[in-house]
């Protein structure tokens, strides 16, 4: 890193920071379009979720729900449950845009998923300073290359059996452990501890809520619970 | 043929999805949080990819919430990868590769 911190980071910077992400995205959306060709779907419907309403977990899950017949309404109410932990991300990365207009802060949202999501928040704990065409250059890219590469794992989908088979899925956890470890890299110090910490209790909480629970509100659940302990616990 | 239902239903579930992502941004815009909630919102990025992570690892069983195998076996070189490169793609080649060969053998 040889430029001066107050450096604007631009468009172009946002491209580059989204290129290390890229191969999760390319084979989880590859993955997708396979699936979904699998689920009956046709590639302009496959091209339609990617487009409107990307988000890879929830687009695996209308594919699962809509081949076993599920009536729209659960559909949609699963959809609205499994990205219901946006709105947290959301409001913990919207006040650093809060400067930006309201058009570019609805962009923001918009295209907000767990990666983009991950990799802004990593590089705000390194200290680096946001700009709105910063996140538009990560938005962007990501949003592009998810559309396109489920698009084509639709395309070739016929030929190919099962995804899963290669490892594909995997990406996505990989791509966590990855944003996980960068994020408390970057933690100062004295505040390891509590970290790790708060890390075995999510370990416990979503051990003990997926007894009872669906995996994605075990998700929502733990993350708040486990979120008001940190505070209550910081020194 | 794509029916004009199957348009709807998934116009309806981006708006479900679209709702929760952009509403902070524009709460955020006109009103200022407590300290609190933003104290709060400090931990979300760890707590929330933890679960993440957490959620891969687990399986909801039948009775009881159970070790997802294959997937911890692959998140093991997958951790010791991030930890040593520092580098999402480097981490998220060796997940995939890892899982691949897991597969093979054991699914």
């Amino acid at each position: 890193m040889t430029e001066p911190i107050h450096n604007e980071k631009t468009f172009f910077d946002g491209v580059k920071d989204c290129l290390p992400t890229l191969f999760g995205y390319i084979s989880i959306g590859f993955a997708f379009g396979v699936v979904g060709i699998a689920s009956h779907l046709s590639t302009f419907e496959i091209f339609l979720l990617s487009l409107l309403v990307y988000a890879g977990a929830a687009q695996f899950i209308f594919c699962g729900l809509f081949v076993a017949g599920t009536p729209a309404s659960a559909i949609i109410l699963t959809t609205f449950i499994v990205n219901l932990r946006h709105f947290l991300m959301a409001l913990s990365v919207a006040p650093t845009f809060k400067k930006d207009s309201m058009l570019r802060n609805v962009g923001f949202g918009t295209l907000l998923t767990d990666e983009t999501y991950g990799v802004a928040m990593t590089k705000l704990a390194q200290g680096q300073r946001l700009s709105a065409n910063w996140m538009d250059g990560l938005n962007m890219t990501a949003y592009l290359s998810w559309i396109a590469a489920s698009v084509i794992g639709a395309v070739v989908g016929k030929w190919i059996p099962n995804p899963e088979s290669w490892g594909l899925d995997f990406a996505l956890t990989a791509m966590f452990v990855a944003l996980l470890i960068l994020n408390l890299q970057s933690t100062p110090k004295g505040k390891v501890t509590h970290y790790l910490l708060l890390i075995l209790y999510m370990g416990i909480a979503m051990f003990v809520l997926m007894n009872f629970l669906p995996g994605h509100l075990a998700v929502l659940i733990s993350t708040l619970l486990v979120a008001l302990i940190g505070v209550l616990t910081e020194k | 043929m794509t029916t004009w239902t199957m348009v709807l239903l998934i116009a309806a579930c981006a708006l479900v999805t679209w709702l929760p992502r952009v509403i902070p941004f524009i709460l955020v815009k006109s009103v200022t949080l407590p300290s609190f909630v933003m104290r709060l919102l400090a931990y979300i990025p760890i707590c929330i990819l933890s679960a993440l992570v957490f959620e891969s690892l687990f399986t909801e069983g039948e009775h009881m919430t159970t070790v997802a195998w294959l997937n911890f076996g692959a998140f093991i070189p997958t951790l010791f990868i991030a930890l040593w490169t520092k580098s999402l793609s480097k981490t998220v080649i060796v997940g995939v590769i890892t899982m691949a060969i897991l597969r093979y053998f054991f699914a």
